[in-house]
């Protein structure tokens, strides 16, 4: 018995479009064959190019020759043509095997005596089977080159040693080490010092900044909701504004605020008789005034938010539990504390993620100051991510900027997904509908 | 109606008292920056609480010294290109996403989520060089492309979370009585979902306005400057002496985006609160 399939697809194997040909789908084989015929001739020279760069990084670093500057490898960039290099073959690698799977089904039919579908049938129900896959296209074209490369960049520079003064482009090569640098930053003094202690005031940050905003929140919520406060509206719409008025302008006014030598605050603080506050000059100050603003500009968020959550809640509960005997804070308790926690524990969730990399406010602030002498190209008040922006834009050290990184990501991406796994819409999305 | 005790009394002045504190404070920082652009000095320290006389120079300085007008205008175009590329991109995408069913979408969703998770600044010296490959470096149109690339993850989960909960029973009546894909699409679920765009469109427009990072690296140029990068300058120094002229830029920049943000409450918390409670 012949068998089509498998002959259609030895030869789609062999070269794109040679199955189809043999299936007599001339159009479509043809449009195969171009695909191959145009990735051999114009971007394989590339694709070799790139593969070779990002293997080796490079091998001739730039040299002086009678006095002039003779061009050696870019490693950086050969990184990121290597990057390309791959996304590309990825996306061929792809398609020859749809000219295979395809060869090898029409086959199929063939051999089952079926007619298969001519060029127009089939170029419709590519239409309409690819019609998501068209919609989704300009934006996954937009997040590969714009998100996913830059990205994996990153993840790579990780393992390489390109950091100043000694690796950095276009003078001197970068080199694969591995793992060396996750290893120094964990072991070398000064780094191990700074790693630990930055990281621990990220998380005593975020775990601070996000309860003091939720609580906070929730405590005026009820307030502002229970009965016989007046001019419920008015207090809402100001304690609302400071949500309004953008964070950055906000940020940079309280580092004026704070200012120690010439901000209003201190002057005030003189004019009473006390003496002046280094607000950003004292570590311990500095922690305080970084958690008030966040409060100052995190609260009315979760006010708004649990506001809403609050006019939600049926009365009746609340009769119920009077009828019962219960005074207002079992009231509070038993009924209010667990419903808001119910509707917002993922957003509290989210909040302590935004937390942890809430770079704006600590650089705008203080620029992570002030400056701890036994930290390494950081200050008392830097999280991790404003020290990754010092160790990138200021200090040139990219290994160790993206080794810290990665480390950000495990953590957010453990909290997220276990986030996620509690809010179940995931699961049962397809219920919903 | 009973007579309040005097414990009750004394809780609610209690109440009234701590309400008037948490006003005080939260307007003083505001009507610092709102009297600071009207002193008649320049530097903080000579900033004064309550001026004799107040002044409207530093508007005026900001236009004639600065190029204020500029920086505004560069943002403007910026912010309204980045939001109109990426409500388009987002709106597709998380509709796609959300309502058909097709090989790869659950890990092209998980993926995207994941993206989400890296901190932005991993990607800054790989954005560099790709833009600098590409001749876009120091152009708006670079800035835009990367604000709008960097929002779609995001964001269309945030879309897509408001699209799923839409019942499946209202397109599908409405498809009974005639209509088309494209009809469903833009006289249904576009109207449903007027929250959740709302707030996509808005936090897309703010962000040009806030963003300094971004802007700093792919901007070189003076003349191509936005209002984060001009305004932030205004006041790093070390004497602040252009205090009273960044209080002023602070007002222009801030009004409009409070107004907004004052006006649009109540999609824009609705939006960011459904949406995210869906992913």
């Amino acid at each position: 018995m012949k068998s089509n399939s498998k002959r259609a697809c030895l030869l789609s194997v062999i070269f794109m479009g040679l199955g189809q040909l043999y299936n007599r789908q001339i159009i479509k084989g043809i449009l195969f064959a171009a695909i191959e015929i145009v990735f051999i001739v114009y971007l394989l020279p590339f694709v070799r190019y790139g593969l070779w760069g990002i293997y080796t990084l490079g091998e001739t670093p730039q040299a002086f020759v009678d006095g002039k500057v003779v061009q050696g490898d870019h490693s950086i960039f050969l990184m990121v043509y290597g990057i390309i290099a791959i996304v590309l073959v990825f996306i061929f690698g792809v398609l020859y095997c749809l000219n295979c799977q395809d060869a090898y089904k029409v086959g199929k039919l063939r051999d089952n005596h079926v007619q298969p579908n001519n060029f127009l049938q089939s170029l419709k129900l590519a239409g309409e089977k690819g019609f998501p896959y068209l919609m989704l296209s300009p934006a996954a074209f937009f997040t590969l080159f714009i998100t996913v490369v830059p990205l994996v960049f990153g993840v790579l520079v990780a393992f390489t040693n390109y950091s100043s003064p000694n690796h950095i482009p276009p003078r001197k090569l970068v080199d694969w080490v591995g793992f060396r640098t996750f290893i120094d930053l964990f072991t070398l003094s000064g780094y191990k010092e700074t790693f630990f202690g930055v990281f621990g005031w990220t998380v005593i940050w975020a775990v601070l900044a996000t309860v003091s905003t939720f609580f906070s929140g929730l405590i005026f919520a009820v307030i502002l909701n229970s009965n016989g406060i007046k001019l419920k509206k008015f207090w809402r719409t100001i304690f609302i504004l400071p949500w309004a008025v953008p964070g950055y302008i906000s940020i940079l006014v309280f580092r004026n605020i704070f200012n120690a030598q010439f901000g209003p605050l201190n002057k005030w603080l003189s004019s009473i008789g006390i003496e002046k506050i280094q607000w950003f000059g004292d570590p311990a100050w500095a922690k305080i005034v970084c958690l008030f603003v966040n409060l100052w500009l995190g609260f009315p968020y979760f006010l708004a938010l649990m506001s809403g959550v609050l006019t939600g809640i049926p009365r009746d509960l609340y009769e119920a539990a009077e009828v019962e005997g219960a005074n207002p804070i079992q009231k509070f308790l038993k009924i209010t504390f667990p419903l808001v926690m119910f509707a917002t524990a993922p957003l509290l969730i989210m909040s302590f993620a935004h937390n942890f990399n809430n770079f704006n406010l600590i650089h705008f602030l203080n620029s992570g100051g002030p400056v701890n002498t036994s930290y390494k190209y950081a200050g008392h008040t830097d999280i991790l991510l404003s020290w990754i922006y010092k160790l990138t834009l200021e200090q040139n050290q990219f290994n160790k900027a993206c080794a810290v990184s990665i480390i950000i990501f495990i953590i957010i991406a453990t909290i997220s997904i276990f986030n996620f796994r509690r809010t179940r819409s995931f699961k049962e999305e397809d219920m919903i509908q | 109606m009973k007579k309040p005790t005097l414990k009750q009394k004394v809780i609610r002045g209690f109440i009234y008292f701590l309400l008037i504190c948490i006003t005080i404070n939260t307007l003083l920082p505001l009507y610092f920056v709102v009297i600071a652009s009207f002193n008649p000095g320049n530097s903080l320290f000579s900033t004064k609480m309550f001026p004799e006389t107040l002044t409207t120079k530093h508007y005026r300085d900001l236009f004639e010294k600065k190029d204020y007008a500029i920086w505004y205008m560069n943002t403007l175009k910026i912010a309204l290109c980045s939001m109109v590329l990426t409500v388009i991109l987002v709106i597709i995408t998380s509709y796609t996403l959300s309502q058909f069913r097709f090989r790869g979408r659950k890990t092209g969703l998980m993926f995207m989520l994941v993206m989400t998770m890296f901190p932005g600044f991993m990607s800054m010296i790989a954005i560099y060089l790709l833009l600098l490959q590409v001749g876009l470096l120091d152009t708006h149109l670079g800035l835009i492309l990367v604000y709008s690339g960097g929002n779609i993850a995001g964001f269309t989960w945030l879309v897509k979370g408001y699209f799923d909960g839409i019942p499946r029973s209202i397109p599908e009546a409405a498809k009974i009585d005639g209509a088309g894909n494209a009809t469903v699409f833009t006289r249904i679920m576009l109207p449903i979902s007027f929250p959740i765009i709302t707030f996509v469109a808005v936090s897309s427009f703010i962000g040009p306005w806030m963003d300094y990072i971004f802007a700093r690296l792919v901007l070189r140029t003076p003349s191509k400057k936005t209002l984060a990068i001009g305004l932030f300058e205004m006041v790093t120094g070390r004497q602040n002496t252009e205090f009273t002229m960044f209080a002023a830029g602070a007002i222009l920049v801030a009004l409009p985006v409070t107004i907004l943000y004052m006006s649009l409450q109540k999609y824009l918390i609705q939006g960011l609160s459904e949406g995210a409670s869906k992913i």
